[in-house]
């Protein structure tokens, strides 16, 4: 079956060029396509973007064992929606994902689902437990990309270690989810001025910043490649700055949330912007954005943590933290685009080109013959009120819900075929 | 004067004028609580519940005598904080409560902005007897009332606040009221007691135990809470009591006639000495006794106002 | 809205001097009595009663002033929310002759209001009532013992007591409800 992207914009990580893209199967067969080419199916872009799908390095699909607050099937329809054709879940599932079983069922319920590609990653150490490493060869050749401990970081600095060098050993990579616990305490949002004012317990940047750079000096002990998740605040930011200078095999994430809003937001107490790590001070905010414009970033990720409602409908304290993020990244990464801070080929490095690089996908992350056909098409315009109707996953615990947004995926293809068209009325 | 709330949750959103009203209704219900007969029948047929997630005897105590003060039925309903965990949610406990027709709920919670949440689901007025570190508006109005009585006013009275700054609601609720009424306001404790962002407070953070106390009008100690810390905020009480404890000698910097309060219960001997908290210039019981009070006009002010009908001016 | 005058200050003064020598008439003088004006004009008429009663000779006697708002059965369903005045009876009121004194005398239920008020700080050997204007529409079993002039109104009416302590001048208007 071959399918005509006709009138757009094709967007790859070093240049915008205006044509058609024709899809052969699974495949790109050319992106200089006549515009009436004979194919099965035409899709008219009218000149919206075509970029290619966005990776997802950082979910949490809750499948195996909590499948009430998302599963594969409900995160990957969320994942299409919001243009994203892959994505890494973290291994905190029931049971935890720390052997070659739990990996290949995640792997193989996302392909019968044939919605997006899934690209576990592996627990570091067994049970997420941060004492014994898990088997990374094994799990690696059934399909996990890096290991992770995300949520309960290792604590030892031996364990991280021997688990990087270990990784490596795979052509795998360590993600680093950093925090030190013991200086988080019972915090609960950032510390700074909405902590003072609201009494709720601060969690400093420095929880972070101690651990990025102990993960940072691990790296250059074994040479390993680290991903530090998430980062929060401008001292890590300047930390990973510091390790690229040096030479260190280290790169970074953000998510939308983090580059978007502050810990103002926390003034009413919304259990929605309780995530971990907290948004944080507006100088903050403003180094991630100075950050993803000039490439200190490396990607944007969602941490999409889908929780039950009745899980945030709790006293701040109780309400377990993160918020989903597949369908908002693109309108909040967009939203950069539109302030100037970076072009559309930059997006493409930080939400498909730079993922896919990292997990070591070469048959993605661009628009370019012979490369897999996972593309979204793009309106940067188009508006609309982010609502239950349009919400895909089982969650609804986001600050946007029900909130303007600007730019959506129209149409999302994955390996050739349109899982996702964006519902206009 | 109005207020037109129909919570009273902190002293941080309430304008400079709802404060005034409070204290001057506030200041009106001390009569009362002088008299041989110390009831009226203002809120007879209301029923308030005491809802305490977190254990307290005085203020309870306190908005119990306030309620049966004023005629209404006061109920008195401890849970744990931890009720969630036995499967009902605290909205859920909060709409039974409410289920049983009552008026106004006194809410007390360990976690901070519980009891905002609880107010915003639930139709019943709600008193926030304080939430977690975040506020406790009651203890503040019947400071001012305190100060008031004794220094004739507010604007311009030098008030030290000493203690555990980070951890306080009373010290919260404090700063927010006083503020807005031209309160100078200064902080000291623990460098370990006092957020790193305390320029959000406005006030003057002091470095000093003598720093803190000179020339104040009133000293407000805060009460150490050793069973909420543990030894990792301060290495011990002794140690406490000998660079942020009020003695004597300490108090002599400040004002002559300067007056020493405490929320309470008092750790004597660790933040105030027993011979200050029984001194000329303690005003710690006077506190309790404008508690009462201070309740009373709060459940009056909620309690009657609903926003319906108009008044019948000659109602003679 | 119309507002009618229905006595001017000279008339008011007449007309509570009289009030005064039959109180003072109705009681006997070796029990005494005290007197209670209700807030806010009842208090200021109180205040007036004592100074003439003072220029009689009887300086002795004691007064003392009640805010009922506590005690209203309608508070529920004011509209604003009413500013509490102070109560002020420095005297024990037990085993004495107490009167009453309001400006205006209508539903009867400020009255009744005043009376529990009262009640609350002991038990008087009796308690009479002064009122300066009764407008009639009685809602209780309530009757002054002494009454200043009887005004015919009707509820859509609002007796205005201006008196000059407090509105700067001495005058009763019957004002239309708008």
């Amino acid at each position: 079956m071959k399918t005509l992207l006709k009138n757009c914009k094709i967007v790859n990580h070093d240049k915008v060029t205006e044509g058609n893209v024709l899809i052969d199967g699974e495949i790109i067969a050319s992106v200089t396509a006549h515009a009436d080419e004979k194919a099965d199916k035409v899709i008219d872009c009218k000149g919206k973007y075509a970029v290619p799908g966005l990776i997802d390095l950082h979910v949490h699909f809750r499948d195996p064992g909590l499948e009430y607050k998302e599963d594969i099937t409900s995160g990957a329809k969320a994942a299409v929606a919001g243009g994203v054709t892959a994505v890494c879940p973290m291994a905190n599932t029931k049971p935890v994902n720390d052997n070659r079983i739990v990996t290949e069922y995640m792997i193989r319920k996302a392909q019968s689902d044939g919605l997006i590609d899934l690209f576990p990653i592996g627990a570091m150490t067994k049970g997420m437990e941060g004492e014994e490493l898990t088997e990374m060869g094994d799990m690696t050749e059934g399909g996990a990309i890096g290991f992770s401990d995300d949520g309960k970081p290792v604590c030892s600095a031996e364990v991280f270690r021997r688990a990087a060098e270990y990784a490596s050993q795979f052509g795998s990579f360590v993600i680093s989810h950093a925090e030190d616990k013991s200086l988080a305490g019972a915090g609960v949002i950032h510390e700074g001025e909405v902590s003072a004012i609201t009494g709720l317990k601060g969690i400093p940047s420095e929880c972070e910043e101690v651990m990025v750079a102990r993960d940072i000096l691990m790296s250059k002990l074994t040479g390993a490649h680290v991903h530090i998740c998430h980062i929060s605040s401008k001292g890590t930011l300047e930390l990973i700055k510091w390790a690229k200078s040096m030479g260190y095999n280290v790169t970074c994430e953000v998510t939308p949330h983090h580059f978007t809003l502050t810990e103002q937001e926390l003034l009413t107490y919304d259990t929605n912007c309780k995530m971990n790590p907290p948004l944080r001070a507006q100088e903050d905010v403003d180094a991630l954005i100075e950050g993803l414009r000039n490439g200190d970033i490396d990607c944007i990720v969602t941490d999409h943590a889908p929780h039950h409602p009745d899980e945030k409908a709790q006293e701040f304290d109780l309400a377990p933290f993160g918020i989903t993020g597949l369908q908002t990244m693109l309108p909040l990464s967009l939203a950069l685009v539109e302030k100037g801070v970076i072009d559309m080929p930059a997006f493409v490095r930080l939400t498909s080109y730079n993922p896919a690089k990292l997990i070591k996908k070469t048959d993605r992350g661009e628009i370019a013959v012979g490369k897999l056909a996972d593309i979204a098409i793009v309106d940067p315009e188009l508006e609309y009120v982010f609502d239950l109707t349009l919400n895909k996953s089982k969650s609804v615990n986001t600050p946007y819900m029900g909130k303007k947004l600007k730019g959506a995926a129209l149409y999302t293809i994955k390996s050739g075929k349109v899982v996702f068209e964006f519902p206009m009325n | 004067m109005a207020y037109k709330r129909k919570d009273l949750l902190g002293m941080k959103d309430l304008t400079k004028e709802e404060i005034l009203y409070l204290l001057e209704t506030a200041q009106k219900f001390t009569e009362i609580n002088e008299r041989d007969v110390k009831k009226v029948p203002t809120l007879k047929g209301k029923t308030v519940i005491n809802l305490f997630f977190e254990p307290s005897t005085r203020t309870r105590t306190s908005f119990e005598i306030a309620g049966k003060r004023l005629s209404a039925d006061t109920i008195n309903f401890t849970a744990s904080s931890s009720s969630t965990t036995k499967g009902e949610t605290l909205i859920d406990t909060v709409k039974n409560m409410e289920a049983m027709k009552s008026d106004i709920f006194v809410v007390r919670h360990s976690y901070s902005g519980a009891v905002k949440y609880i107010a915003e689901h639930t139709d019943a007025k709600i008193i926030n007897a304080g939430d977690g570190l975040n506020e406790h508006p009651t203890q503040a109005l019947l400071d001012m009332l305190t100060i008031r009585q004794s220094k004739g006013r507010l604007e311009g009275i030098e008030v030290a606040i000493i203690g555990d700054i980070t951890h306080s609601r009373v010290a919260r609720s404090d700063v927010w009221a006083m503020t807005k009424l031209g309160v100078n306001v200064r902080l000291f404790g623990p460098t370990t007691m006092i957020p790193k962002h305390s320029q959000v407070f406005g006030c003057r953070v002091c470095k000093s135990m003598n720093e803190a106390v000179e020339g104040a009008d009133v000293i407000i100690m805060l009460r150490i809470q050793r069973e909420r810390q543990g030894k990792l905020l301060i290495p011990s009480t002794k140690e406490y009591a000998k660079y942020f404890g009020l003695t004597k000698d300490k108090l002599a910097l400040a004002k002559p006639d300067a007056l020493v309060m405490h929320p309470g219960p008092i750790n004597r001997g660790v933040e105030l000495m027993s011979n200050v908290a029984d001194g000329d210039n303690s005003g710690v019981l006077k506190q309790v006794t404008n508690g009462v009070a201070v309740r009373m006009a709060a459940l009056y002010i909620l309690g009657i106002g609903n926003n319906k009908g108009g008044i019948d001016e000659n109602a003679s | 809205m119309s507002a009618k005058e229905i006595m001017n200050k000279e008339e008011m003064a007449r007309t509570l001097n009289r009030m005064v020598f039959q109180i003072l008439e109705a009681i006997k003088s070796e029990d005494g009595f005290c007197l209670v004006g209700i807030r806010r004009g009842g208090a200021v008429l109180a205040k007036r009663m004592a100074d003439i009663l003072a220029k009689e000779g009887k300086k002795d006697i004691k007064i003392g002033y009640l805010d009922i708002t506590l005690y209203r059965d309608d508070l529920t369903s004011i509209h604003d929310y009413p500013v509490l005045q102070s109560t002020e009876i420095d005297f024990d009121i037990t085993g004495r002759n107490i009167v009453l004194v309001d400006d205006v005398i209508y539903t009867g239920r400020t009255t009744r209001a005043a009376l529990d008020a009262l009640i609350d700080y002991g038990r008087p050997k009796k308690i009479l009532l002064a009122a300066f204007i009764d407008r009639g529409h009685r809602e209780l079993p309530i009757q002054p013992d002494f009454t200043g002039r009887t005004v015919p109104t009707s509820r859509s009416e609002i007796v205005d007591v201006q008196l000059e302590e407090q509105a700067g001048c001495d005058c009763i208007l019957i004002n239309k409800k708008a």
